[in-house]
């Protein structure tokens, strides 16, 4: 009925967080260069865009099954279930229960590559700790 | 079917991805984490029909299957040229940059 208006808001709500986080770590360029090998931490706005892709990408996606389906209409008030009042309580509730849920997982799916992705920059800047003292040694 | 589509056209691009990466140079990357988003909105969606259908839910009718394959398949279409449209957007070989100040001289 509109799911996908959650995981859109969401994605509204990402994107401007994205926009503010990117201006502020312009500012503070972070680098780690250590010996011959340099590891580059992934900035957190870029991670972010990865979350903005999947709900934008997503509700894009989603908005047009809803097309094909006649839920969504090119015309006032675009949601055909606002129409009465039994089929709006109807379109809130899937949007509370259908709708968080996309936003959930998706949102939970973008933490688990954070999580792994913060793990492999963490590994790398071992490494590169690792021949950097190494190289000292044989000097 | 609609669901099936979009996670085999988000294994695709991920695989297109992987075997360009580290370098994005086309934006695969996009592509397939709209595809991805895509398709766990879908499951999501299939987990509550299911609860609702139960059985049912696996037994869909001809026409249903094929109607939903078609939507798939827009749906598909409609993923390419949204990817289409950032990377024209984003111009990263700099390509349309370069005829559009060849024009301006």
């Amino acid at each position: 009925m509109a799911c996908f208006l959650v995981p859109a808001t969401e994605a509204i709500v990402t994107t401007i967080a994205q926009k503010v986080l990117a201006s502020k770590e312009k500012n503070m360029e972070i680098h780690h260069e250590s010996g011959s090998s340099t590891v580059e931490k992934s900035h957190f706005s870029r991670k972010l865009g990865w979350l903005n892709n999947m709900l934008w990408g997503g509700s894009a996606l989603l908005a047009l099954e809803h097309v094909w389906h006649g839920e969504v209409v090119p015309w006032f008030p675009f949601l055909t279930a606002a129409n009465d009042a039994s089929s709006r309580s109807e379109m809130f509730h899937e949007m509370a229960t259908v709708g968080v849920t996309m936003a959930l997982l998706v949102t939970a799916a973008w933490v688990g590559m954070v999580v792994v992705s913060s793990r492999l920059e963490k590994r790398a800047n071992k490494t590169a700790a690792l021949v950097e003292e190494t190289v000292k040694e044989d000097k | 079917m609609t669901l099936l589509i979009s996670v085999f056209a988000a294994i695709i691009a991920t695989i297109v991805w992987y075997k360009n990466a580290p370098k994005d140079t086309w934006k695969v990357g996009t592509l397939a984490l709209m595809y991805w988003g895509a398709s766990l909105m879908w499951m999501c969606d299939a987990i509550f029909e299911y609860a609702e259908l139960k059985e049912e839910f696996f037994q869909p009718a001809a026409a249903d299957m094929l109607n939903d394959a078609f939507l798939g398949l827009t749906v598909v279409a409609l993923g390419l040229i949204i990817w289409l449209v950032v990377l024209l957007v984003k111009d990263p070989k700099g390509v349309l940059r370069a005829k559009l100040l060849a024009k301006k001289n």
